[in-house]
């Protein structure tokens, strides 16, 4: 029983985690029209910043907003400075990403060593919680807090303001989102901002649990390509679903059958592209 | 005599390699409406296209008052007060129906005529549906809504590109009537369309094209007229 309690709060948590990626990857995916492969680079960026934040005495909340201010700059930085320069050529811009996204990796590896770097939890989330006579990893807890709440924000951001409305008129059509006056460039900015500083938000709230480590961006971007891939391009609602759906099969697949882990994950991604290419989440789209 | 609000010398437009526009020529003048005919694929989509930014003028010029905005973004020539019924409506499918008309609102040269209140008053099955999801409309409210986004950018012209086309007779109708009140506004129109009747009534001036180029230009009267030209460069009637 323990077994399966714990396993579910950890999909959960994961699943959580996973939406702080995935949910920038999906906007930017579904406004610009390309998969920011630089994405899981943000993300362990993102936990490499929140371990050095914390060495120079930052408590573990500051550490992580502003590890998610200096990703956030640093995507501003990659869209205006390079993928802007490349408007109008998906391929060129996704392989931009992708080199950035090597450049980044060696760059940590230079500054980081190839050591895994902890990322300790604030220290009142250390200990267990008791509940109902079971122990729960209380930091786990924490971070489906801070993922509900992302999400919310999120939604009100997309749905309930101009700006969202902007954003998702965009998904829709982007030409004619154009032909309307809406200012898309300022658009992409904006979106690859708030995408990359998620992404290194959810790097060091996933440092505790995760830890920094070399390779730790080519373990997160695929999943966040599976997410979108349930969850269907753009949608932040699928973003949530897929989220925790891939937590699930992530975990369970990997504490039961180890050997198989990637096989259980990519399979479901597999059975989605066949009958629905479009997402679980499409019908709001054309 | 009124002056021109636009005016298109010698437009060329491409599709990659392939040559769509083969200079086009034509002026809308101020508060008249201009019906842009032709057969299907003669190039009036990509005439409107071309105006709005979507397409490059890789010869020619369009102007504006007077002042060249062929080159500038689509975003630019929005704001500048050219607005778009696009050619299948192409609403904001999930958006609703207040947000499509939000996110449109522009007000160019300080123009405020329009606005959400006065859209809902000439369209008030937009009001009733204001927040409903766009896509879930009937084919004539996604028509007023295209027609209601585009009148909120605060149009000096507006392009309507075939705003009748797969709609009821009884809606037809009323979309013609929509179109005959803001001329009565005094709005400068270019009114592109397959129903050529509607188009000769409600016209001041009228253009033909035929594979992009154009083949008559002059008022709606001599037009209507001219038996000939029309069987030869629209087949019908
Ligand atoms: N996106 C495109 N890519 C390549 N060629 C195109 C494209 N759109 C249109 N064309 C071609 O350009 C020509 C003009 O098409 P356009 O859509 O402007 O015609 P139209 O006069 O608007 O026709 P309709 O009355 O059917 O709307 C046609 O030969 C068409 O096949
Ligand atoms: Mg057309």
């Amino acid at each position: 029983m323990q077994f399966w309690l714990i396993q579910t709060l950890n999909s959960i948590a994961f699943g959580g985690l996973l939406f702080l990626l995935s949910s920038g990857f999906s906007l930017i995916f579904g406004l610009m029209r390309m998969p920011n492969l630089a994405h899981g680079a943000f993300f362990m960026l993102g936990a490499y910043f929140g371990a050095t934040f914390m060495n120079w005495g930052a408590n573990f909340w500051i550490a992580a907003l502003l590890s998610g201010l200096a990703v956030g700059v640093l995507g501003v930085i990659l869209e205006r400075g390079l993928l802007r320069k490349l408007a109008g050529n998906a391929q060129g811009q996704v392989l931009v990403t992708l080199g950035v996204s090597f450049i980044i990796a060696d760059v940590c590896l230079m500054v980081w060593t190839g050591d895994p770097v902890p990322v300790p939890a604030p220290q009142w989330a250390r200990p267990p919680m008791f509940l109902m006579g079971y122990a729960f990893p209380t930091y786990r807890l924490v971070v489906l807090v801070i993922a509900v709440i992302a999400a919310v924000l999120l939604y009100l951001l997309m749905e309930r303001t101009r700006l969202g409305a902007m954003i998702r008129a965009g998904v829709d059509d982007m030409e004619m989102a154009r032909g309307v006056g809406i200012r898309v460039s300022l658009l992409f900015m904006m979106v690859f901002m708030l995408g990359a500083a998620l992404a290194g938000l959810g790097g060091t709230i996933g440092g505790p649990i995760m830890q920094a480590y070399p390779g730790l961006d080519a373990d997160m971007l695929p999943l966040a390509l599976v997410v979108v891939i349930l969850g269907g391009v753009g949608s932040l609602m699928g973003a949530f679903v897929g989220s925790f759906a891939v937590g699930f099969i992530y975990n369970f697949g990997t504490a039961l059958f180890p050997d198989f882990a990637y096989v259980i994950l990519f399979l479901p991604m597999v059975a989605v592209l066949v009958l629905m290419p479009e997402g679980l989440f499409a019908g709001s789209r054309q | 005599m009124a002056s021109d609000i636009l005016e298109l010398t010698d437009v060329h437009a491409y599709y990659g390699d392939s040559h769509v526009l083969h200079g086009i020529s034509f002026a809308l003048k101020e508060g008249r409406l201009l019906g842009l005919l032709g057969r299907n694929g003669a190039g009036k989509t990509t005439c409107m296209s071309t105006i709005m930014g979507f397409l490059a003028t890789r010869e020619g010029a369009i102007r504006l008052n007077g002042e060249k905005i062929s080159g500038n973004s689509p975003e630019a020539i929005a704001r500048n007060g050219v607005c778009l019924v696009p050619q299948g409506r192409r609403i904001f499918r999930s958006l609703t129906v207040k947000e499509n008309l939000q996110v449109a609102a522009q007000t160019p040269g300080g123009r405020t005529a329009w606005t959400l209140a006065r859209v809902f008053d000439i369209f008030p099955r937009l009001k009733e549906r204001q927040s409903q999801f766009a896509g879930s409309l009937s084919g004539g409210e996604q028509q007023m809504l295209a027609i209601g986004r585009a009148l909120m950018g605060n149009p000096r012209v507006l392009l309507m590109d075939e705003p009748s086309e797969g709609l009821a007779p009884q809606i037809v109708a009323d979309v013609g009537r929509t179109i005959a009140m803001l001329k009565a506004e005094g709005l400068s129109i270019v009114l592109v369309e397959q129903n050529i009747k509607m188009t000769l009534n409600l016209a001041d001036d009228i253009v033909i094209i035929n594979t992009g180029q154009v083949v008559f230009s002059g008022s709606a009267g001599d037009a209507a007229a001219d038996q000939r030209l029309i069987s030869q460069h629209l087949g019908v009637f």
